[in-house]
């Protein structure tokens, strides 16, 4: 199996993919008859050539970011983890009760109480669907999906029953105080003379996304813990031989990937809407298994195809503004993706494998 | 609560239960062949847009039913290419065709008919409508069991009777046919079968097949008779449900339709009362809504009765070389 070199596995395997789902996308473009290289220009124009579309694009890949790092955590530890959308669900309320009911003095110490909300929720819904793998052997793909619906329907509850401010139409929580307002991209970067669109969400939210990066890289590359989730994750019955607890490893990197997802929302939730509304995630914990296999479940890979993805999410929204291209487009390139890397990843890697034989074989 | 809305009730749950029991079986033929479909929700999508389609244009229901069992076939085959041929993972190739129909039905439909994501309403044969069975009018004098009759059992459309005998069928070819001997043999130990001679992979082909077939029912049941039209989302989560309900009738087919209708009338009985009013506490819709995945989780967690799924299911098979 060792056929092929690591570094064709590691970037040429997932670009071919990339490129193929491209050209697909591409073929539905043109059958819908618009022009896919317009297509593209438009996207590029609106999400990159301005820091209007760059701030777009940073906000969406800094949820990207979060939702792909914890569905790699999981892959790691040989887990597929669908039910990020209900862990950040769960992440979003944790935010909100934690900004709603504390007169909190300056966003710092907001930003750090919230940062704990939403991770602290976001672990705990996981570790429900973890315990239950864990301890009695139910398959942690369904349970992760049926509680992303059992999330929704908490939520919509307590939006409509319990958190909705009396007199008001809209399912939706209070708006948080003005203390919670974290800053801005914009801020941030003009202080240090870049000056930056303010009239975009991006947010502090970024930074603690790419901190969560380099923290998930030590944490699986350099510490104990990570060491025993990726041989758990290789092989259960070797990982188990040598002393490591399956049920802690299963619980632990449940709690992480939740913690992860939920953390999505201090971007969402405190960053951009400043209050709670239905459909925190907005589909973002479904895109972190695209972004996830893309990178390759490494955080490096994670943090460059959550910037692809943003770029995507942003551009398909350029797309629909200036052509009968709907944002499904996005949807469909994500599922490729999701196909071409995930499901698919023999197709490409079996003629790459045996390209690389022959080349070595001429030498 | 009077009699007439006990049968309105139990009428909806008919109508509501049929498309949970096309793809709960869809779900049953896959996963005893050892493939996990998870893509339920995907196929009977793209068939409702396909049939809502092709039934728009051409005016006829029969079409849309070809046209939407063929787009549910299309994505069937997708994901055997995938999980059989190349052996890939069956949960992401199953997460990847719900995106795959969630994305196109919606960027096609916007763009033949400019709508917003939906089709035109379908009108008169574009349609199933509803069949009155023989003597619902004479026998709903009847006291009782005639109004149940006429009322509940009969004028459902042509979709809904056929849902029923896809039960005894599929028990049928299952438990009482060569080829469903083998099509469960191949999702516990297919190694066993591949040993006797018989193809692995064209049974799990013929499977995941016949699987597409049936989620196609329940789209085209969804988009032509449950509804007219299709709208974006339209399946709603239904094939997670059915999928719910699959693991809730531990993978056998009379039990299936025990669940799917358990969960129909669920659904039914939400709808009719967003706030259920028990007396002694008032059930939220929200509760009703997250009962069905709430039971299987309940289920699943071993604590009333195990489920446990084919032993096979969800590895691809490698075959000796």
């Amino acid at each position: 199996m060792e056929a092929l070199p690591k570094w064709a596995d590691a970037v040429l395997v997932p670009l071919i993919s990339i490129v193929i789902a491209f050209a697909i996308s591409a073929l539905v473009i043109l059958a819908i008859g618009e022009n896919p290289l317009e297509a593209m220009r438009l996207m590029v124009e609106g999400a990159i050539a301005s820091t209007y579309g760059w701030g777009y694009t940073l906000f969406y890949a800094t949820n990207f970011i979060f939702t792909g790092l914890a569905v790699a955590v999981a892959f790691h530890a040989g887990l597929f983890n669908i039910g990020g959308e209900g862990q950040a669900t769960l992440g979003g309320l944790g935010v909100a009760l934690v900004l709603l009911n504390v007169a909190w003095p300056h966003w710092t110490v907001a930003l750090a109480a919230a940062v704990l909300g939403a991770m602290a929720f976001g672990a705990l819904w996981a570790l429900v669907p973890a315990w239950l793998q864990a301890k009695r052997g139910s398959h942690i793909v369904i349970t992760t999906i049926m509680f992303n619906f059992i999330a929704a329907a908490l939520l919509n509850y307590l939006l409509v029953n319990v958190l909705k401010p009396a007199g008001q139409m809209d399912p939706a929580t209070a708006r948080f105080a003005a203390a919670t307002v974290v800053p801005k991209l914009a801020h941030i970067l003009g202080a240090v003379g870049i000056p930056f669109n303010p009239r975009t969400p991006a947010n502090i939210a970024l930074v603690l996304a790419l901190v969560a990066a380099f923290l998930v890289w030590i944490l699986l590359w350099h510490t104990r813990l990570g060491y025993q989730v990726r041989a758990f994750g290789k092989s259960e019955p070797a990982a188990r031989y040598a002393g490591i607890s399956p049920v802690r490893i299963t619980l632990w990197a449940m709690l992480i990937s939740g913690g992860l997802a939920g953390l999505m929302t201090v971007n969402t939730v405190m960053g951009e809407a400043q209050r709670l509304v239905m459909n925190v995630s907005e589909g973002a914990g479904f895109i972190g298994i695209a972004v996830a296999l893309m990178g390759r479940s490494h955080p490096v890979g994670v943090v460059l195809a959550a910037l692809l993805f943003g770029f995507l999410y942003q551009g398909g929204a350029e797309l629909e503004f200036w052509t009968s291209i709907t944002r499904e487009l996005i949807v469909v390139i994500q599922a490729l993706v999701i196909l071409f890397t995930g499901a698919l990843d023999e197709m490409v890697r079996a003629p790459l494998a045996r390209l690389f034989v022959a080349i070595r074989g001429r030498r | 609560m009077d009699y007439a809305a006990i049968l309105s009730i139990l009428e909806g749950a008919i109508r509501l239960a049929t498309p949970l029991l096309f793809a709960c079986l869809a779900g049953l033929f896959s996963e005893r062949a050892g493939v996990f479909d998870i893509g339920l929700e995907g196929k009977m999508l793209a068939a409702a847009f396909a049939s809502a389609t092709l039934a728009a244009v051409s005016g006829s229901a029969w079409v849309g039913l070809a046209a939407g069992v063929g787009a549910s076939l299309v994505l069937a085959a997708v994901h055997g290419v995938a999980s059989i041929t190349f052996r890939g993972n069956q949960l992401i190739a199953g997460v990847a065709i719900n995106f795959l129909a969630a994305g196109l039905t919606v960027l096609v439909a916007q763009d033949v008919f400019a709508l917003g994501g939906r089709t035109p309403a379908l009108t008169g044969a574009a349609r199933f409508q509803s069949i009155a069975l023989p003597f619902a009018e004479t026998a709903a004098t009847i006291p009782v069991v005639g109004p149940f009759y006429a009322r509940v059992i009969s004028g459902h459309a042509l979709l809904v009777y056929v849902a029923a005998l896809a039960v005894p069928a599929t028990w049928w070819i299952l438990f009482r046919t060569r080829f469903g001997l083998r099509l469960r043999a191949v999702g516990e130990n297919p190694a066993a079968v591949d040993t006797a001679g018989v193809s692995v992979t064209g049974l799990r082909f013929a499977a995941v097949m016949i699987c597409g077939f049936l989620c196609g029912l329940a789209g085209v049941y969804l988009a032509t008779a449950l509804g007219a039209g299709f709208v974006k989302d339209m399946s709603g989560g239904r094939g997670f449900i059915a999928l719910a309900a699959l693991i809730f009738a531990k993978w056998r087919p009379w039990p299936a339709m025990g669940a799917t209708m358990l969960f129909g009338f669920l659904q039914a009985v939400a709808t009719r009362y967003p706030r259920l009013d028990l007396g002694v506490v008032v059930v939220p819709s929200q509760f009703i809504d997250a009962l069905p995945y709430i039971l299987t989780v309940v289920i699943l967690a071993g604590f009333v009765g195990k489920a446990i799924p084919p032993r096979a299911g969800g590895i691809p098979y490698v075959k000796e070389r």
